[in-house]
């Protein structure tokens, strides 16, 4: 389990704006660039690494109740999801590295991978 | 909660900023009844990928939520162009979306699987030139 906020300081990354939810804590992460996919595996709680920009990146987050979202490659989100983010409250990093040195990082430091197949699959 | 809560909401086709709106509109409804985390999560997965649906594909369309005390329906109706092949649409990765919805990261071909696997019971009326319509239930208490 790690906080946001101790996700910024070990990544070297920078909060988009100040919130409480920063000190939120996550036990599993997804990275992807796809939204389909993220809606159709990401767990509850877990923390999202994409290097996608676009709105739809926060409903999706939102939409599953995911505790935050890390945009890496240098990527700033678009105005409107930056305005979205601050409305529903969930905290945004900008990270500088690369998708899999962060996901790398934040393996090694104990995050868990949301299970990709289900019971049900081979 | 006697009388059914119910709520309509059109959906613009192709404004790709909009989209979304309904689906939190609707979960925070739900949440504001206080319902469960886990059914208003699955609520809002399978209106958000039929929200979507309706955005990309169906040339727009009215979507609508019914909570009762046993059960949550979605219903999502579209006059676009229907479903030519209901069963390949259902299959995991296809998907008949054009690149520039690829590039925004959605059109993975994982929209009416994951609807599926959100909803206890799913029915799809569709046919190619007759539009789509969805009707999506969750239940509250499953053991019922």
């Amino acid at each position: 389990m790690m906080k946001i906020s101790e996700i910024e300081a070990l990544l070297g990354a920078r909060r988009l704006f100040d919130t409480a939810a920063l000190e939120k804590e996550v036990e599993y992460a997804l990275a992807s660039d796809l939204m389909s996919d993220v809606l159709a595996f990401a767990l509850a709680a877990s923390l999202l690494i994409t290097g996608l920009t676009n709105i739809q990146i926060i409903r999706t987050a939102t939409m599953l109740d995911m505790t935050g979202i890390i945009f890496v490659r240098n990527k700033r989100p678009l105005e409107e999801a930056v305005a979205l983010a601050r409305k529903l409250d969930i905290p945004v990093l900008l990270c500088k590295k690369s998708m899999f040195e962060t996901c790398g990082l934040l393996y090694q430091a104990g995050l868990k991978s949301c299970t990709i197949l289900d019971e049900e699959s081979d | 909660m006697s009388e059914p809560l119910v709520l309509e909401l059109q959906v613009k086709p192709l404004d790709f900023l909009a989209a979304g709106e309904t689906a939190t509109h609707f979960k925070e409804t739900l949440k504001s009844l206080g319902l469960p985390p886990d059914i208003c999560r699955k609520a809002a997965i399978v209106v958000y990928e039929a929200e979507m649906n309706i955005v990309i594909h169906g040339g727009g369309g009215v979507m609508c939520l019914q909570v009762e005390e046993d059960k949550v329906t979605i219903i999502a109706k579209d006059k676009g162009p229907g479903i030519e092949d209901l069963e390949l649409a259902m299959k995991e990765g296809y998907s008949s979306a054009p690149d520039f919805i690829r590039e925004l990261g959605f059109g993975a071909g994982m929209g009416l699987p994951n609807i599926k696997k959100n909803s206890d019971e799913l029915y799809i009326d569709t046919a190619p030139g007759k539009g789509t319509k969805l009707r999506a239930v969750i239940y509250l208490d499953k053991r019922r």
